[in-house]
Formats: structure tokens, sequence, C-alpha cells
């Protein structure tokens, strides 16, 4: 079997196993309207629970979900006052928060964690302090940030700050301490300024491993900028499944979910394409 | 004084740090010997005796705890161009090409080079060691003698004074270390490059060398003994064999390899340290005698 085939049955697959969700879901919230579930219950207290007559269950169908992500796909970036944009320009807010607070970590970390792996010393003196602020929950920050900052948006943006600088800076410190003794040789012996050996030997070195320190701090930054904007309000996709979870529109909410997961899944591809660039087959 | 002494190593002792605090163990102690100009001299013993940690002091990447080596009359206190390593696992950048790894070299040499003259230095280098047409490749697509070649090329294009070469062969199966001996040899020939080599290997020490030292089994290793090596300096891989001095001198090392090399470890006495004794194993009693060794003690 070759591999294309292999590639397109586990593709088949995939689509099988997609299906049999969708249906069995289908099946489950079409019979849930069938047997008249609010039977007994009454009326008024079903109105009030957003489950009035005719509505059905809050819990949508797969058709309508695609209805409504059809709707927001095709008009993603309209903005009718602060609490009705496109889902478009949220997750554009989300990511613009997510992508500053993440280069300006990286511009912190990168050069910090080359100091921590380069020097020894540096590297006992700062463990310390990396050990205890690196466990913290990054939404344990927020209160003092609101406090300190008085911005919200900034706010968020030093959360994502706080949580994917971590990663970045272990990943550095380690892959440049770990630079094969032999190269380091080398360009000793070739006298080689320190300057030189760091952007020609231990950068290209430890590139892979910083890269993977990138890859895990982007993840990161995703998954906390939608709970930061949970808290912060105003704008971004953590905002807008708040909201929709207030409207009760379940089905905004599951559409939020879906554009969640696939810009998250964007990131991560495009970091590990950067990465393929560094890697070196030793 | 020997005005043709390019490296001189005198009184060197190198000790590491016992284990858990304990006492720390001599590597080795009041080493003397010394490298004159265009000679190639090559050291013998067995893993642990400290070889490579001597290669690594000549070549300033690590430090002596007694005695110095000096080289063209000044002492060593660092690493320098115009001491040369190829290292025993070729230590190539793994994403630099074969052009890349050796244009790093020379654009240390020569940071005032342009491109082009970089280029052309380094394709001179290239075809020397023969890679013609890998120029463009990366470590990871050639082959085990190939990425040795180019570590070679990288310490030659440097052009240094001295070659100091750390069991760069051990690692290649027998056919590549075959020719990549030839290579060097040839090299060196032409170009009457200062080398010193460490090998474990008595036949490439015996084609290559006009020097052999024998080192004792650490710890508190020492040159027991200098064997000159008694063939023509014009030598030939297929050939070396059938000259009637290479048994007389195979057998001498290798006997200092299997037994004397621990024996005399402990056999101190009467050897002086600065004047290790110079042999020269001859084929003059004929077939089936012991191989005479004719020891000089007055060499220096």
């Amino acid at each position: 079997m070759t591999q294309a085939t292999s590639g397109g049955r586990a593709l088949l697959l995939s689509f099988v196993l997609l299906a049999v969700f969708l249906g069995a879901w289908q099946l489950a919230v079409g019979g849930a309207r069938d047997s008249g579930g609010l039977g007994d219950m009454d009326p008024e207290y079903a109105a009030l629970m957003g489950v009035g007559a005719g509505s059905g269950s809050a819990m949508p169908s797969p058709i309508e979900i695609g209805r409504e992500l059809w709707r927001h796909l095709s008009d993603p970036f309209y903005d009718n006052g602060p609490n009705d944009k496109g889902i478009g320009i949220q997750l554009a807010y989300s990511l613009g928060r997510v992508m500053t607070g993440y280069l300006i970590a990286a511009a912190v970390a990168i050069p910090l964690g080359f100091l921590i792996g380069m020097s020894p010393l540096f590297y006992r003196a700062l463990d310390p302090f990396i050990q205890i602020l690196k466990p913290i929950s990054p939404l344990a920050w927020m209160p003092l940030a609101l406090y300190t900052i008085r911005d919200s948006s900034i706010s968020a943006i030093f959360v994502i700050f706080i949580c994917s600088i971590w990663p970045m800076l272990l990943n550095t410190a380690f892959g440049v301490g770990s630079v094969r003794r032999d190269w380091l040789n080398v360009a000793r012996t070739l006298e080689v300024g320190r300057l030189r050996t760091a952007f020609r030997v231990i950068l290209p070195a430890a590139a892979p491993t910083i890269m993977t320190g990138m890859r895990i701090s982007i993840a990161i930054a995703w998954l906390v900028i939608v709970a930061a904007e949970m808290l912060v309000g105003g704008t971004g996709i953590g905002y807008f499944v708040w909201n929709e979870w207030n409207n009760l529109s379940i089905t905004n909410v599951i559409c939020a979910i879906l554009f969640i997961g696939l810009v998250g899944m964007v990131l991560d591809q495009v970091l590990y394409r950067l990465s393929r660039l560094v890697t070196y087959a030793d | 004084m020997d005005r043709n002494k390019l490296i001189s190593v005198e009184a060197l002792t190198r000790r590491f740090p016992g284990l858990n605090g304990g006492a720390p163990v001599t590597v080795f102690e009041n080493l003397w010997f010394d490298v004159a100009k265009g000679e190639y001299v090559c050291l013998i013993g067995h893993s642990g005796c400290g070889k490579s940690t001597l290669l690594n002091i000549i070549a300033g990447i690590d430090h002596a705890d007694g005695g110095c080596v000096i080289v063209d009359g000044q002492e060593v206190t660092g690493p320098s161009l115009d001491r040369a390593v190829v290292f025993q696992g070729h230590a190539l950048m793994p994403w630099m090409s074969t052009l890349g790894n050796i244009a790093f070299a020379v654009r240390s040499r020569h940071p005032r080079w342009s491109r082009a003259k970089v280029r052309e230095h380094c394709q001179r280098f290239i075809d020397m060691v023969h890679l013609t047409g890998a120029e463009h490749k990366k470590p990871a697509q050639l082959s085990g003698g190939m990425r040795q070649r180019v570590g070679i090329a990288r310490a030659l294009a440097i052009e240094p004074r001295i070659m100091l070469l750390d069991e760069p062969f051990s690692a290649l199966d027998a056919l590549t270390r075959g020719s990549l001996q030839d290579e060097v040899l040839s090299i060196c020939a032409r170009t009457r490059q200062t080398t010193f080599m460490i090998t474990h290997d008595v036949d490439e020490a015996l084609l290559l060398a006009d020097r052999v030292l024998l080192m004792t089994n650490g710890p508190l290793a020492r040159v027991a003994e200098i064997v000159v090596n008694t063939l023509p300096r014009d030598r030939n891989r297929t050939d070396l064999h059938r000259h009637p001095n290479f048994y007389p001198l195979r057998n001498h090392l290798m006997d200092f390899l299997v037994s004397r090399s621990d024996q005399l470890r402990t056999r101190v006495e009467g050897i002086d340290p600065r004047r290790p004794p110079l042999v020269f194993p001859r084929a003059e009693d004929g077939p089936g005698a012991e191989p005479s060794v004719v020891a000089e003690r007055s060499h220096a």
C-alpha cells in the first residue's frame, strides 16, 4: 500500500467519523424536539429559559450551526456597534493581542534565554525566580495588571506576555546551554569573536529548540486569550463567546468554538513551517 | 637548542579533579617532547592515557596544570588560527554546506577577503580533498569519509603552521581510512605541513609519521620512548609492508601497545622524562631474530 492511498483512506475515515458524529447529533436534537420535552413545563418558565414555543431545544442542530457558520463567513467584518461585530473583527482583535504580547515576550525571552544558557552564574541566579513565576496561572496576574496598567486591553496583552514568555525562555536557555562542545571548540580554534560565535554557531545550533519553545508559547497564548477576554470584555473572540452565552445563543457559541480551534491550528501550522526552516539533520 | 623546533612541550602536567571531592587524578605529568618544522609526529597510546587532553592543550582549548607548550618561541595561552584542529568526530556544523563550513573557517582567517576570493580559496581546498561536486551538500548528506575530508579541508584552508589531528580516521571503515591516509600523505609530502597526530593504529603511524611517540597507560602517563620511523620518507601504502624495516618497526610498536605500555608505567628509574629513549627499529639481524633496537640517548 502506497503512502498516497493510505492518506486517502485516512481522509475517507475522517469524513465517515464526522458524518456519524453529525448524524447522531442531528438525531439527538431532533428527537428531543419531537418528544415534546416541554410537555409538562410551565410555558412561562419555558419562555424564561429561552426554549419558548416553536423555538424547540436551545441545543441547535448541526444544520442550524451550518447556516449560522455560513452567515458568519459571508459577512465576517461587519460592525454594528459594541455588542454586534462580525466574527472576523473579533478574531482580529484577539489575534492582535496575542501577537503583540507574544512578540514582546519573544523579544525579552530569547536574548534573556541566551544569557542564561551561556552563563551558569545567571542560570543559577535566575532559576529560583523562574521556578516560582512559571507555574502561576496567567489569569492570576489579571487583577494586578488591571490595577497597575489601568487599561483592560493592555492588561490582556500583559497576560499573554507573561504566559508565553516561559516556554521560550526555558527552551532558549536549554538550547543555548546544550550546544555541542565540538562546535564551540571549532569556533574557538578559528578565533571567532563572541558575537560571531553567538550568531553563526550558537543561534543556528539552538534554533530548533528555540522554535519548539515558540510553538508551545503560541499555543498557550491562544488558549489564554479566550479566558482573558472573557474577563476584560469589550472586544475579541473570548468576549464574543461570553456575550453569546449571555444572549443564550448556543449556536454562536459553537461557531466561535470552531473558529477558535481553526485559528489555533493555523497558528501552530505556521510555527511548524517556520521551525522546519531552521531544523538541521545531524 | 634546535632552531627548527616548532612545538616544544615542556614538563606538561594535567590533573582532573577527583570524583566527589576525592584526590585529583593526574592524567600525565612531566611530559617532554618536541615537533620540528615540517615534521609529522604521531602519538600512540591506549585510551585513557590523556592523548586527546594533550592535543587539546596544544590546541589551546584546554589548560595545563603545570609546564607549558611553546609554539615558535611563544607560550600557548589559548587557541590560535596557527594551530588547526581536525576533530575526532568531524565537528562540522550540520546547518552549513561543505562550502559553508570551509568558508566559515576561511572568513575567520581573512575577514577582509571578498566573497569571490573566499569562494575561490575554498574551492581549491575542496578540490584538494577530492570533494568537487559536493560543495552544496550538508554534512548529513555526506558519507563518514567525506565528512572527515571536509574537516581536513577546513583545517588546511586556513593554512595553519601546525595541523593537530585527533584520531581523524578512527571512525571510518578500513577502505575509506586507507584512501584518506593516502590523501593526507600526499598533501603533507607536497606542503611539508607540520603535523601532530593522535592515533592508536600502528600501520597508520608507520605510513604517515616521521617519529612515533609511545605513551604509557594512564593515569600518570608519560612518553616512554620515541620511535624513529626508519622507512624511507617516500612511502606508499601498497608496498610499505615489503620494506625490510617494516616488520621490526611494526612489532616494536605492537609489543609496546600489547604489553610494554603497561609494564613501563611503573618502571620510572633510569629514564629521564626530558629525554625519553630514542629507538630505531631496523632489520639488520636477519629474519627470525629479535628486531634490533638501536637506542640513542643524546638527541637533544
